[in-house]
């Protein structure tokens, strides 16, 4: 059986940034593994710009961003195995990948860190009622045929849902000569980016329906028309309100969902609200071993902010793996949980080891309805530690507050930390 | 040039009619499949619960009830010859209502009648025993441990590729449109590029036999869809029942069944609603809501949220309801195999029998002594062990790559699906024979692959003129910035 250090299953922005990190400091064998016969992941076909901000200072296409990446792991001598399909990771993490190349792998690794990314949500999750037509993508397959193939899924495009890859891809459409007639969000906000909206919707005068929905797809084989309601407080279709358009294509953006076939397999305990796995302060698992990052722990809005998560991910995995080497034991840990209260849906990680943790520690989270005027607020059983003012808090935004170790010191004995909205 | 005259021209390649060919291929003869879309099982046998009954529902002494406990009784030799997936879990007619409990004696009688063999009531702690999530309500059950579950699609497959490898012949994008006896004493048939002709035509068009019974016969026919809707939830979900779980029908009408498909997946519906579009494949959200409603009666906690589709099919009812099979009176030659609605996948093993002997009979046609009604099962690489897995890429790389990563169906297996007998040309074709696209992405990452792999494969195809399902279903419309006028490429208005 072949053997690495660390062995990082996804070689897209998350599963780079992680393998550069793993390969810091000493001299451990590190492995991505990657389905796609190249690295780089989903950033391959998001040919628009506007990453690397926060990273590089300006502004880099997808791919350009990626590049950053791929050639940093190269020199920092980072194995590959590309064209290579993970089938199942075991409890003492012993990775089995298939490929037309090498057949079937199996690697003991050290540490693994999960970093699979994200699948859309198809129609079919969403019971949207009518026919089964051609002309019904999700926003990425239209994305990758118009992008990597060159290839025009539809020329009269409707599109539901209003997520990043939605707003990209109405603008897209538009510049490749098709028209788009509106974009329909069932929420009564978007799922987006506001520079997206903005970008991509106004500058091209194709309006957002907030509070509606899709409510029939007609056409037996293509798509002839679909009709658009809109929707009450509860979500439901108002009878009476519905629009027909006439149009060859409907494009879903409905929604990112994390891919966690192989993180269930290997008994990686998973949040129903991220429905990526439960981690603690280093981003492990439930697993001991097996840590998480990116798309695959929770879906991010922006790279550069997977970049760093899985740089985070990357060095714990190579601190467990030096452990194993080594035949060290890990000091117990004294996890204490992470409370998402008051508006906020979850936090990432969920619990922390304040002795474990380094001195400042970046909790993400989002809330789950559009906040304005509040302040951000962590206590730590019921003291209240931190309190930052925000003019406005949206759900397609993600945010993060910083921790001072020293204060969760400080605070001694600790049972609960609490996030949560007030009043600004 | 003289017309080619056949022996028998079948309109129809559902499984009935494709269960039929197969069974007339054991005959010397020259036999033709018509069928209006672009493949096989595009009709009532893609969309149904994709079960094989045991046999207790029908009326003693109907054709329905001999044909279905025929058919369960030949289906697992048949799965076994064509490799196809059967799964023999047994079904339970579920009861919530004790004052309905003696309902479930009649259903026990009537099965016995029928021939049904094994059937017994259960009781409540022995029913919670072997459903662990059957409803709270459920007093006791019919159980039924002949009842199986089927892959439809690899049935009708299986039957289709074995018929033509024994000499059937297949036309597709072929829809029939007149039916007459001409001068001759022969069968004329109208098709896009002319007629075909032949001694014998069997009715076996599903929805539409009533069109073609009725150019023949004063005795009118009527057909009338029925349309049935579901929910299919990811194999996460699919061991939530054990068994095919049905309600016991009460005056409050049919219940929906919940059951574990081949794939393992959970299968929810149908509702039955008499609809008068024949085409009518639509899904309505009143029909969905009350699948979702009636999955409650016998079953808890049907995890509806990991839904990945839903979808209708439509049953060929006729008002006497039963199959309607034989020689039309009056029309010497012109053979009816109509309204083959449920149990019809449970019979179709022993329809096709029927029918071929009845066909047989009025042809006298002698064995064909070079039949062979074996079939090889598709590479399945679930069954296969790592070390035969292995070996199989070593011979075949594209074993090793996984293009739909959900269901874990490997380049290969597609290409296989596309240069088998009466091969896969569409996306939908490549799905029904090798379930790639059927996991919880729906075909989201693996479409622009297989769009490749076909358009690669098959000989004279562009990526951009690949389709779902035939013509008029086309993906593409253009190349970037030259987007065809409308009506091209993508047909779509």
């Amino acid at each position: 059986m072949r053997h690495a250090d660390v062995v990082v299953i996804g070689g897209g922005p998350a599963g780079l940034a992680a393998a550069i990190a793993a390969r810091q400091g000493a001299d451990r064998s590190v492995l991505v593994i990657e389905r796609d016969v190249k690295l780089d992941g989903i950033l391959n076909q998001c040919i628009h710009n506007g990453f690397g901000l926060i990273t590089f200072n300006e502004e880099l296409t997808g791919p350009e961003y990626a590049a950053r990446f791929e050639q940093r792991a190269r020199e920092a001598g980072v194995d590959f195995l590309l064209d290579s399909m993970v089938l199942d990771i075991s409890n003492d993490r012993v990775v089995t990948c298939v490929s037309a190349g090498h057949g079937l792998v199996q690697v003991q690794a050290g540490a693994v860190v999960l970093a699979m990314g994200c699948r859309e949500r198809p129609r079919g999750a969403l019971n949207i009622p009518g026919f089964r037509p051609a002309g019904v993508y999700t926003a990425g397959t239209a994305q990758r045929l118009v992008n990597i193939e060159g290839l025009m899924p539809g020329r009269e495009v409707v599109i539901l849902g209003s997520g990043d890859i939605g707003l990209i891809m109405a603008r897209r459409m538009t510049l490749e000569g098709a028209h788009v007639a509106c974009v329909a969000e069932l929420m009564p906000f978007s799922g987006g980016l506001k520079r997206n909206i903005v970008q991509c919707l106004d500058d091209f005068q194709i309006p957002l329906l907030l509070s509606h929905t899709v409510t029939r797809v007609e056409g037996e084989k293509r798509v002839e028309a679909v009709w658009v309601s809109e929707v009450d407080e509860h979500l439901r279709p108002i009878p009476g309100t519905e629009v027909r358009y006439p149009c060859d294509t409907l494009l879903l953006s409905v929604g990112l969902l994390p891919e966690n076939e192989l993180s269930r397999q290997a008994g990686v305990e998973l949040s129903r609200v991220t429905r990526g796995p439960v981690v603690n302060e280093s981003l492990e698992t439930s697993v001991p071993g097996i840590f998480a990052c990116g798309n695959v722990l929770h879906v991010h809005d922006l790279v550069d902010y997977v970049s760093q998560e899985a740089a985070v991910a990357g060095a714990h995995a190579a601190a467990f793996a030096d452990a194993q080497a080594a035949g060290r034991e890990l000091a117990a840990a004294h996890e204490v949980p992470v409370e998402a209260a008051g508006g906020i849906r979850y936090t990432v990680p969920q619990s922390i080891d304040p002795a474990r943790m380094p001195d400042r520690l970046t909790v993400r989270f989002r809330v789950g309805g559009v906040y304005e005027h509040r302040a951000v607020c962590v206590y730590l059983d019921g003291e209240r530690i931190l309190r930052r003012k925000r003019d406005i808090l949206v759900p397609g935004q993600m945010e993060q507050v910083d921790l001072r170790r020293e204060d969760l010191l400080a605070h001694g004995t600790l049972d609960k930390i609490t996030l949560t909205l007030e009043e600004a | 040039m003289a017309e080619k005259v056949y022996d028998v021209a079948i309109i129809g390649a559902g499984v009935s009619g494709c269960s039929i060919a197969r069974e007339l291929s054991r005959r010397r003869g020259s036999f033709v499949v018509l069928e209006r879309e672009d493949d096989v099982c595009c009709g009532t046998t893609k969309a149904n619960s994709a079960i094989v009954h045991a046999g207790y529902d029908a009326m003693p002494g109907s054709l329905m009830a001999r044909l279905n406990v025929e058919g369960s009784r030949l289906m697992p030799g048949l799965c076994e010859e064509l490799g196809v997936d059967l799964a023999n879990i047994g079904s339970l007619v579920v009861c919530t209502d004790p004052e309905a409990r003696p309902g479930l004696d009649d259903l026990l009688a009537r099965g016995e009648k029928n021939g049904v063999e094994g059937l017994r009531i259960v009781e409540r702690d022995e029913l919670r025993a072997m459903e662990p999530n059957i409803a709270d309500a459920a007093v006791a059950a019919l159980y039924a441990p002949t009842a199986s579950i089927v892959n439809p699609f690899q049935l009708n497959v299986a039957l289709a590729e074995n018929a033509t490898t024994n000499g059937v012949e297949f036309r597709f994008d072929c829809p029939v449109g007149s039916v007459r006896r001409g001068q001759d004493g022969l069968w004329h048939l109208g098709v896009p590029d002319g007629e075909v002709v032949a001694h014998v035509v069997v009715n076996a068009a599903g929805v539409y036999a009533d069109g073609f019974h009725n150019q023949v016969s004063a005795q009118k026919l009527t057909i009338t869809p029925r349309r049935g809707q579901y929910f299919v939830l990811d194999t996460t979900a699919g061991t939530h029942v054990r068994h095919t779980i049905f309600a016991q029908p009460t005056r409050m009408g049919k219940g929906v069944l919940v059951s574990p498909t081949t794939a393992g997946n959970l299968l929810v519906g149908p509702t039955a609603e008499d609809i008068d579009d024949k085409q009518g494949t639509d899904t309505t959200s009143e029909g969905l809501d009350e699948v979702r409603r009636k999955s409650a009666i016998t079953v808890k906690d049907v995890p509806l949220r990991e839904t990945i589709t839903s979808f209708s099919g439509l049953r060929a009812h006729q008002p006497g309801h039963d199959f309607v099979i034989g020689e039309v009176e009056g029309a010497p030659g012109f053979v009816d195999c109509a309204a083959i609605e449920s149990p019809g996948l449970s019979a179709s093993p022993a329809v096709g029998r029927m029918v071929a002997g009845i066909v047989t009979d009025i042809l006298g046609l002698p064995q064909n002594p070079s039949f062979d009604g074996h079939r090889d099962a598709p590479v399945n690489l679930e069954r296969l062990t790592p070390a035969e897995w292995a070996d199989l890429i070593a011979r075949n790389p594209a074993y090793g790559r996984i293009v739909c990563r959900c269901r874990h169906i490997s380049e290969g297996q597609i290409v296989d699906a596309i240069h088998a007998p009466l091969g896969a040309r569409s996306l939908d074709a490549v799905k029904r024979r090798t379930e790639a696209c059927m996991g919880r992405c729906q075909a989201g990452f693996c479409t622009p692959k297989i769009m490749e792999i076909l358009a690669r494969e098959v000989p004279g195809l562009a990526m951009e003129d690949v389709t779902k399902c035939g013509p008029g279903s086309g993906f593409i419309v253009g190349h970037d910035k030259h987007l065809a006028p409308a009506g091209k490429g993508g047909d779509a208005r």
